[in-house]
């Protein structure tokens, strides 16, 4: 890695750090809350970049995870049960589970059996989340912020931030601890040609699905943190379009980086917040129909900006974590 | 349950088996041939409806409407290809499944800028109106037999087109060695256009259609899209025959089994537990079936790639 990353990474996370009291200083919590949203789907994107930029594996149902995840807080919450310690194991093992099963099944496939089936799994489970009447149907229900009882309290905002951007950190150590161990090896090398890996030796379908399981969990992990942020929980949550956009902010930030996708998904989340105020700014009434701009600009960033935004920083080597 | 509501949960089945099988059909034929992801198929879907809606109320006759929306979708199809698949062809997977999400959400929000958001209505039309008595005392909309005609006779031409034609042969030839028919001198691209085409015409087909006995909105092709993923896969990509196959199963499972599941569980486990799990089992069945047609056959059941 260049310097020069090495520093936007630097700068990006101390300005992270610096957004509660800057947002408490400008008297706007409203930033908190944005950045908190940038967090969590920066863990998601960094997740599915795992498996979909260095594995290779083109999974279109990554928002499953994500409701998982949330499912863990709500369901929890909804029997009267708040205690984190209690939830966010359920939140990872729960997440891990349901990405075992659809694993198993998908990455016996390939092409673009995986992406339909990943796809087709993820709507399961978003019908199966509107025919729960209990858990709140199509409507959703409220869920309570976790409680770590005598360590921190999430019911303050700034604990939660706190809390989200640890596991943001966490989550890009982690990515960077496997890409680069003989694990990460194996399921990048399956990428660019499985057949010879499994030539050489490496069962790599037993690879491909851990890898599968881990982001699952970690993506699981940024449901918990999304119920919590939310206090809310609702099957939109695994809606495919959010599968989608999870994608695209991986895309915007450069698949097959470490931490591209945390820029796309804030660069993703800036543009879904500002674009439809400066389209009202210039038209009332075109702000709702910002998306009709935003397709068109997805279809051109796929033509011709496939390094996304960490490619477009200067860089001398090209095969840089 | 009476074997009356049986026959009849069994023809809404048949029906909504055959209308699945106009929606995938296309897509079949793109995915197999073509060996691209196109999330827009459900766009077109929902833009036939749209424009039958339209031309319906222009017309006010509900042929008319069809044949001035079949090419209308033609054009749009051509366009979309022309544009923006034609330079996808190339990549992979990836790069073909967000530029068509992109698609995805640029139609969805483009009808809502040109026909606004409310969703626009489309009346049966009256020579299709009404009902008829199938078996003694069981009445069942017309307008459903004929979408059942509609699927049989469009099943019947996507036979004679590809077994008994010559673009149906280059379509055959497309799909087992594109790179060989194109060493034959085939004109690939053409014939990519034109299966896309076809494609275009049995989506906006099949959303025209759907048009009277649901809501014309934006993002009503979505579900479409996904349901039609699950007969592709359980059909076996590029096969029509999978795709007449596949669709009346899953619109068999899927109708009957919302409506019996629940009380077939009733007799086992309480009433109330059955009145949640019935529900939520029912939404799953046919996921849980094609998981089970993937885990004995991974290519589906046709996995011969031409027709």
């Amino acid at each position: 890695m260049t310097r020069l990353k090495l520093a936007v990474i630097i700068v990006a996370f101390v300005a992270l750090a610096l957004v509660p009291p800057v947002a408490h200083l400008i008297d706007e919590p409203y930033y908190l809350s944005l950045f908190a949203r940038i967090m969590v789907f920066a863990i998601a994107a960094v997740s599915l970049d795992l498996i979909l930029g260095y594995g290779g594996m083109i999974s279109f149902g990554h928002a499953a995870y994500l409701g998982t995840g949330a499912y863990a807080v709500a369901v929890f919450s909804f029997y009267g049960i708040d205690n984190g310690w209690l939830q966010l194991p359920m939140a990872i093992i729960a997440s891990a589970l349901v990405a075992l099963v659809i694993g198993a099944i998908c990455l016996r496939t390939s092409g673009i059996y995986f992406i339909m089936i990943t796809l087709a799994f993820t709507q399961m489970l978003y019908f199966l989340g509107i025919s729960l009447e209990v858990y709140g149907g199509d409507d959703g229900m409220d869920a309570n912020r976790s409680e770590f009882v005598s360590w921190f309290d999430l019911t303050e905002d700034i604990n939660l931030y706190y809390l989200i951007l640890a596991f943001l950190i966490l989550s890009v150590y982690i990515g960077y601890r496997l890409i680069n161990s003989r694990f990460g090896m194996v399921i990048r090398g399956s990428k660019s040609n499985d057949l010879r890996m499994q030539a050489i030796g490496f069962p790599t379908f037993r690879y491909k699905l851990m890898g599968f399981v881990i982001a699952g969990a970690m993506c699981g992990v940024a449901g918990f943190l999304l119920a919590n942020l939310t206090e809310f929980l609702t099957p939109e949550y695994m809606h495919w379009f959010r599968s989608g956009e999870i994608m695209i902010m991986t895309l915007m930030g450069g698949m097959g980086t470490l931490f591209g996708p945390m820029f796309g998904a804030a660069a993703f989340i800036l543009l879904e917040e500002w674009i439809p105020e400066l389209l009202e700014l210039i038209h009332q009434g075109w702000g709702e129909h910002w998306w009709v701009a935003f397709g068109p600009v997805l279809v051109i960033l796929v033509l011709f900006a496939k390094r996304g935004l960490w490619g477009l920083i200067p860089d001398r080597s090209r095969n840089d974590g | 349950m009476t074997w009356l509501l049986f026959v009849e949960q069994t023809l809404n089945g048949i029906q909504f088996g055959v209308f699945l099988f106009l929606v995938s059909a296309g897509l079949t034929l793109v995915l197999g041939i073509m060996n691209v992801v196109n999330l827009a198929h459900g766009s077109l879907f929902m833009l036939g409806a749209y424009l039958g809606a339209t031309f319906l109320a222009w017309t006010d006759n509900f042929v008319l409407a069809i044949i001035l929306m079949v090419p209308a979708i033609l054009i749009i199809g051509i366009l979309v290809e022309l544009i923006v698949l034609r330079n996808m062809y190339d990549r992979d997977h990836m790069d073909q499944v967000l530029a068509t999400f992109g698609l995805i959400l640029f139609f969805n929000q483009a009808v809502i800028l040109v026909w606004g958001p409310e969703s626009q209505g489309m009346n049966i039309p009256a020579f299709l109106d009404g009902s008829i008595e199938i078996l003694p005392d069981a009445p069942y909309p017309i307008f459903r037999v004929a979408i059942i005609a509609a699927g049989i006779a469009t099943a019947i031409f996507l036979f004679w087109l590809i077994t008994r034609t010559k673009m149906g042969m280059l379509i055959r030839a497309g799909a087992s060695n594109g790179q060989m028919a194109r060493a034959l001198g085939v004109n690939i691209r053409l014939l990519f256009t034109v299966v896309f085409g076809l494609g275009a015409i049995l989506a906006g087909f099949a959303g025209l259609m759907s048009g009277p006995i649901s809501s014309v909105e934006s993002g009503m092709g979505e579900d479409m899209l996904i349901l039609a993923f699950v007969v592709i896969v359980i059909g076996g990509i590029g096969s029509v025959r999978g795709a007449v196959v596949a669709s009346i199963l899953i619109g068999i499972v899927e109708t009957v089994g919302r409506s019996i599941l629940p009380f077939l569980m009733g007799k086992y486990i309480s009433e109330d537990a059955a009145q949640t799990a019935g529900p939520a089992l029912a939404s799953m069945l046919m996921y849980i079936l094609m998981v089970l047609v993937l885990f004995f056959k991974p290519q589906g059941l046709f996995p011969a790639r031409t027709g």
